[in-house]
């Protein structure tokens, strides 16, 4: 049990609720207790002045791999949900490409239960589509349901079988959790390194164009149109597939839609120089693809920012461009790298930021939490919307250090992270 | 040598990209003293002695790696080959322990083939010895690169303004890219010619003419540089058959007979003859091919002098002057 906590004094931001005020939040019983100006401190409530700083509900990242099972040497669970804690997140859900997959009710089971033996930001079990991702036959998603999953995918790989799609998209309705994909036709992009395009030419690196990803993502859209079913698409890169989920939410379709941060900020300019900090899956774009993704953000289309944490192992990385593994650590950078790089710049204004980092993930997944409303969950973050700081990944709690952002200048830093009641990041 | 002055060239030679127009004109002008050791009796000058040289090749090449061989004998280094098949990894050692390890033993200088694009620059970044590339997976092959437009030179005089067509398999080629960006510098137009298949969609955007027809490249060009076409390339589906690739894009004398001009016709070998270029092509009056060979000595010994703090206008004393 957590003691009462008063968060005195911050900037409350919870678009949920519509709320943005200078107010006082009181947790108590693991639970939001009030929220409003001038709450008299109880004698046993721990106080902690948050003058000059900004109170959201807990941020939730829906996409993150924390390499455990199988790949402790990259990140295990408890460091991951360290390292989400460090990073302001409350939340996140764990894919299910490890090795061995959670494909199966224990090995959701196995992961729901070190999520909560590491005490730090909640994390949520993702199964399996398909039994050992391999796109041939459902996994035991009722089953993995019951045992904690707050949704499927094959993350990593992509559903390449529409029909294996359409059963997951109908059978999923059932448990009320989305199917998420990674949309790739591995048959355009399956020997691509980076972006397709006149950098990819120049490098000599093989390319994964646009196209890949985006045939793939009408796909899922129609199957979605046709079954009635969630379909949640994960790291969107494309201007043109940014437009297609456009259109699919004015028609209907159900479909949430996710942006990372590296998308939101950088192109494949950045590999320039054959960084391989800067390889991952989608790959970085061009300067359209990129501005895309930050209007799709703004307007809606695109309806949570979710890092894709992707721990490697720093020797990984270390080889060739063609050699080196894809994926970037991103949770302990997302909130600052947004604040500067998004917030700051105009393309969202704070409030919305909290919506696609924390509100609608929640909704998406149908998590608890994403609002400060009296008797949700007492999941808080705190965060302080000028501080300067530099990125160092040597500081990480994260056991990997794979970031396109270090050294990086960054304006706004996670200050406290409050799950359940209890502080487990800073104070 | 002019102690006073800074390498023409920087630590090494990784691409002819970013390669200004006077660094290349820099190694193709001291190219043209070390011919002539080649056509000495005892072709040995003392120009490299004491420095140690690895050849280290991850992939099968006999070419290059006896013409940089050679390149460094005759200016007397101390040689080692490395050779080992397969892609990044040899015996389960990564390509930044074999750098290292390398640099443990107090070598001068390396030339590397790697089958992964950057690799040679990854090598380069990472360790304090010169470092030529001799081809690293599709991204640059430099040395070819120099001795193909040292050929042209030969023959057509300065590049600038002349016309070459390179033909074949754009996309997997680094002989191509190489050339691309050495001739432009240089101040040459640039076209290639292939099946869309195996021309990069951003060809055009790198500042070159695209062709998909060879009778128009022929029409076009001063001068073509006929790549192989990998028996990969059919198996990978990239052209339907060799024999076709033969009826469309095949180097014969009947199509050359259209062209207004005399072509010069070279090759960076090794040749698939009835494939990319007929017999009586490769070796009629206008085929430069073993002239490349011959230059591939020169320009790399150019290449190792300059890395090694040569200065051009000192290359003819360095060689010691002309032996006749």
């Amino acid at each position: 049990m957590s003691g009462k906590v008063l968060l005195r004094g911050g900037r409350v931001v919870d678009p949920s609720q519509s709320l943005d005020a200078t107010l006082d939040v009181l947790l108590a019983q693991e639970k939001v207790a009030t929220v409003a100006a001038g709450i008299d401190a109880a004698e046993d409530a721990r106080v902690i002045d948050c003058t000059g700083l900004v109170v959201t509900p807990g941020l939730i990242d829906v996409h993150v791999h924390l390499r455990e099972p199988g790949e402790e040497h990259k990140e295990t669970i408890a460091t991951g949900a360290a390292s989400a804690a460090a990073g302001g997140f409350t939340a996140v859900c764990a894919m299910p490409n490890t090795d061995p997959p959670i494909d199966d009710p224990a090995a959701v089971g196995f992961v729901a239960a070190e999520g909560r033996r590491a005490g730090a930001a909640r994390v949520y079990p993702v199964g399996c589509i398909s039994v050992g991702r391999a796109g041939i036959r459902m996994a035991l998603v009722g089953e993995m349901v019951q045992a904690g999953a707050v949704a499927i995918t094959d993350d990593g790989n992509p559903v390449m079988d529409s029909g294996l799609m359409r059963l997951a998209l109908e059978y999923a309705q059932t448990f009320g959790i989305p199917v998420a994909d990674h949309p790739e036709d591995l048959g355009l992009s399956i020997a691509g390194h980076m972006n397709e395009g006149l950098i990819s030419t120049r490098l000599g690196l093989p390319g994964k164009p646009n196209a890949a990803e985006d045939i793939h993502i009408v796909r899922d859209l129609l199957l979605a149109e046709l079954t009635g079913g969630h379909i949640h698409l994960q790291h969107v890169s494309t201007r043109f597939g940014v437009d297609a989920i456009r259109q699919a939410k004015a028609r209907g379709v159900h479909v949430t839609a996710e942006a990372s941060p590296h998308h939101l900020v950088l192109t494949h300019e950045a590999v320039e120089g054959y960084r391989t900090e800067a390889k991952m899956n989608p790959p970085l774009r061009s300067p359209e693809d990129m501005e895309a993704v930050r209007a799709g953000l703004a307007d809606g289309s695109l309806d949570t920012i979710a890092t894709d944490h992707a721990p490697h192992h720093y020797d990984e990385k270390e080889a060739a461009f063609a050699d080196a593994p894809n994926g970037i650590v991103g949770l302990e950078t997302a909130l600052g790298v947004i604040l500067t790089r998004v917030v700051k710049e105009g393309v969202i204004d704070l409030p919305t930021m909290v919506d696609r980092m924390s509100c609608a993930p929640a909704r998406a997944f149908r998590l608890p939490g994403g609002t400060l409303a009296v008797g949700s969950p007492a999941d808080v973050t705190v965060f302080d919307p000028n501080e300067r700081w530099t990125v160092d990944a040597t500081k990480f709690r994260s056991k990997s250090r794979n970031t396109p952002f270090g050294g990086w200048e960054l304006e706004g830093r996670p200050r406290l992270t409050v799950v359940g009641g209890r502080v487990v990041f800073g104070g | 040598m002019n102690p006073t002055t800074t390498a023409p060239l920087g630590k090494d030679l990784v691409g002819l990209e970013h390669m200004s127009s006077a660094q290349l004109k820099a190694i193709l002008d001291t190219a043209e003293p070390f011919k002539e050791i080649s056509e000495r009796r005892i072709k040995k000058v003392p120009v490299l002695r004491g420095k140690t040289i690895v050849n280290l090749f991850f992939e099968a090449s006999t070419r290059t790696r006896i013409s940089f061989e050679f390149a460094e004998k005759r200016l007397s280094a101390d040689t080692v080959n490395i050779s080992s098949m397969g892609s990044s990894v040899v015996k389960g050692e990564t390509l930044v322990d074999t750098a290292r390890n390398l640099e443990a033993m107090r070598i001068d200088m390396v030339v590397m083939r790697h089958g992964a694009s950057g690799a040679a620059q990854f090598l380069a970044d990472r360790i304090p010895s010169n470092v030529i590339n001799a081809g690293d997976g599709r991204h640059e092959h430099p040395t070819q690169g120099l001795l193909d437009i040292l050929t042209i030179r030969d023959h057509l005089g300065d590049v600038e303004g002349l016309k070459v067509c390179i033909v074949g398999d754009i996309l997997h080629s680094r002989v191509a890219r190489s050339n691309i960006h050495g001739l432009l510098a240089l101040g040459a137009e640039v076209a290639v010619c292939g099946p869309p298949t195996l021309l990069p969609l951003a060809t055009a955007e790198l500042g070159v003419e695209v062709f998909t027809h060879i009778e128009d490249a022929i029409q076009w060009a001063d001068a073509l540089n006929v790549l192989r076409l990998q028996l990969e390339r059919m198996e990978g589906g990239y052209v339907p058959s060799l024999r076709e690739y033969n009826r469309i894009w095949g180097v014969t004398n009947a199509r050359l007979e259209a062209a207004p001009r005399d072509l010069l016709i070279l090759h960076p070998g090794p040749m698939n003859r009835g494939v990319e270029i007929d017999s009586d092509v490769a070796d009629g009056p206008h085929s430069v091919i073993l002239n490349q060979v011959t230059n591939g000595v020169a320009v790399r010994m150019a290449v190792l002098y300059l890395l090694a703090g040569g200065q051009p206008e000192s290359a003819e004393a360095a060689k010691g002057g002309s032996e006749a």
